[in-house]
């Protein structure tokens, strides 16, 4: 009862003030939107495989299961958007702390620069880095000249998730940053503690959940990039071949079902490994209360 | 913050929800008889942006003056086919191969003949597979054996996303049956070790183009004669040589009406006139001028100086496109066996 009576005052029309002001009219529009722009097509690319019916679908699956090119497509992107991920944090908690802490000339500017890799188009991030990495190119020749290259092998991969990576980290890191208190620091330097160790016993242990999020984020990202990758990649089969590129090849033969098959899968495994990290948040979070 | 849904917000609101839903709920006549839609693939914007311009000056002229306004799309040939199986209300395909018409008439889209509704399999222009080469061809290319040269790189995109990548793996494929002694086991090993010395696999023809020119990646890229022509002639005379193989393909990418969007447009007569137009002198002349071979035997005499003479074979004595795509193309098929471990 108490139940029906929740529903009926809160998802009806609101005619008596509540707590929170157009709660209703609100959580409709939420509803609304991330069913028809999230829930909608995910639903449909679910339902896809099995369209032929269960048993079709099944043996569609274990075939996908058994394609080594696919998994190999998979690994790459995987192991290239973790290694970028965890590269991005360094850099990232640098640049946030540059950001927050001190007060260099150019700060705003710094500021908005971070969010560029956000507002850029993905390919004109991808032609501007094989342009660089090139063994013809500004980065890529010098390196070249001691014996690495960079495009069109997985490091260009992981270089190129890097970039797409590093606001999601500055982002996430620099507002928990502001906030954390400065009298906790002070007390520790108080009570004889380093520089050292109020860095790294009392600032990064606050940091640890944000670092986990904007990791998770840059991950997640990073898992289904497309559009910078492709031009940096080389795209040889079982090398540099992203899982993405993969979606694509089966569209061009085409061959909806396959295409779709490899999408379950990116967005299943990205699911799974954005609630690993949820979870390893919530224990680290529980750790520090 | 209580205001958020205030009444005059909620007006504005309700206001801007409108009008973003407005262009959705346009109603369809906005396609008038008068505007056609042709889709086509990535090489031939120069060219049918001449051909809209001429095309909509011969129509107006000849029935009354009213204008015809076209409108092209250009992109990867089997994603440009893909949209209009999904829907983009083409009234004219012209694509890079006759595959991509295939699936649309495989859906319904036109009818199953519609490659012998105009002359020459319906292709207006054709065009060839030649090496692009650094000035000079220091690495001496002159053939498809000196492609497996060691040192030797190669630039070719990727057949499975690529319409001209396809042309390019087969004119290698062509050429290695016609050796003496050829049979599907040399040519497939011949295909293996040529892509073993490709070491970028672009998605599509204007970034293997954009690999080998910018990025300096590679001694021969392999590409279409309109394009390589235009990379020499138009971009840099003084870095490029064009290598013209003894035997290569004879690329022809097709054009049709896409019936049943002509026929809910009424613009079937239009359409078909534009299709035909195409083939007229003033139609292969633009063609010409644009580096594509005309079908018309007079204007190419005309253009001789433009194309140099080649052996070709074409798609047919391969065993058509519905067959090469199973064999080769499809997953598992004979280009995945090239890449797998």
């Amino acid at each position: 009862m108490t139940a029906l009576r929740l529903l009926s005052g809160r998802f009806a029309w609101p005619r008596r003030r509540d707590a929170l002001p157009g709660f209703g009219i609100g959580l409709g529009l939420t509803l609304l939107w991330l069913g028809v722009l999230v829930i909608l097509p995910l639903t449909a690319l679910m339902v896809r495989p099995w369209s032929g019916g269960i048993h079709d679908g099944a043996r569609a699956v274990a075939s996908a299961m058994r394609d080594g090119r696919m998994l190999a497509a998979l690994r790459v992107s995987f192991c290239s958007a973790l290694i970028a991920a965890l590269a991005d944090l360094v850099p990232g908690l640098l640049l946030a702390w540059a950001l927050v802490r001190s007060d260099i000339p150019g700060r705003r500017v710094i500021d908005m620069l971070v969010e560029l890799p956000f507002a850029l188009p993905t390919a004109v991030v991808g032609i501007t880095m094989a342009t660089l990495y090139a063994a013809n190119g500004w980065i890529g020749a010098p390196l070249a000249r001691m014996g690495l290259r960079v495009a069109y092998t997985q490091t260009g991969i992981v270089i190129a998730l890097m970039f797409i990576g590093l606001p999601f980290v500055v982002r996430t890191v620099a507002p928990v940053l502001r906030n954390l208190p400065r009298d906790v620091e002070e007390a520790a330097e108080v009570l004889g503690a380093s520089r050292a160790q109020v860095v790294g016993r009392v600032i990064l242990p606050a940091l640890y959940p944000a670092l986990v999020t904007a990791f998770g984020m840059a991950f997640a990202r990073g898992i289904g990039e497309y559009g910078s990758v492709i031009f940096i990649a080389g795209n040889q089969p079982f090398h540099t071949e992203i899982a993405p590129l993969l979606i694509i090849i089966r569209l061009q033969e085409y061959d909806t079902r396959g295409a779709t098959l490899i999408g379950v899968v990116l967005v299943v495994l990205s699911l799974l490994s954005l609630a690993a990290i949820s979870v390893l948040r919530r224990c680290l979070s529980h750790a520090q209360a | 913050m209580s205001d958020i849904f205030s009444p005059t917000r909620r007006r504005f609101f309700g206001l801007a929800l409108a009008a973003g839903a407005a262009p959705l709920i346009r109603p369809r006549r906005a396609w008038a008889a008068s505007t056609l839609l042709n889709v086509s693939y990535d090489p031939t914007r120069e060219l049918y942006q001449e051909i809209d311009r001429d095309f909509s000056r011969a129509w107006a002229q000849a029935h009354g003056g009213s204008p015809v306004q076209i409108r092209t799309s250009h992109g990867g040939s089997g994603a440009q086919a893909r949209s209009v199986l999904e829907g983009a209300p083409a009234d004219i395909v012209t694509l890079g191969l006759a595959y991509d018409i295939d699936i649309l008439a495989q859906n319904g889209l036109l009818a199953a003949d519609w490659q012998k509704r105009l002359p020459h399999n319906s292709t207006p222009f054709t065009s060839t597979i030649v090496f692009l080469v650094r000035k000079g061809n220091p690495k001496n290319i002159r053939d498809w054996p000196d492609l497996l040269r060691d040192g030797v790189q190669v630039i070719t995109p990727n057949p499975k996303t690529s319409g001209g990548a396809r042309w390019n793996y087969l004119a290698a494929w062509g050429w290695a049956l016609r050796q003496p002694g050829g049979t599907p086991d040399t040519a497939r090993a011949y295909l293996k070790s040529l892509f073993g010395h490709v070491p970028v696999l672009d998605t599509g023809a204007r970034g293997a183009t954009n690999s080998f020119v910018q990025r300096g990646l590679g001694d021969v890229l392999l590409a279409w004669e309109d394009e390589a022509l235009l990379a020499t002639r138009e971009l840099g005379p003084e870095q490029f040589d064009i290598v013209v193989p003894p035997v290569t393909i004879l690329a022809e990418p097709p054009v049709a009406v896409v019936d049943r969007n002509a026929q809910a447009h009424g613009t079937t007569e239009i359409a078909q006139a534009y299709v035909e137009f195409l083939f007229s002198p003033v139609g292969q002349k633009i063609g010409a001028r644009h580096y594509f071979r005309p079908v018309d035997p007079a204007i190419l005499a005309e253009n001789r100086e433009r194309f140099a003479d080649v052996h070709t074979f074409d798609i047919a004595s391969l065993g058509g496109w519905a067959k090469v795509q199973k064999d080769h193309f499809a997953d598992g098929g004979i280009f995945d066996g090239i890449y797998t471990k």
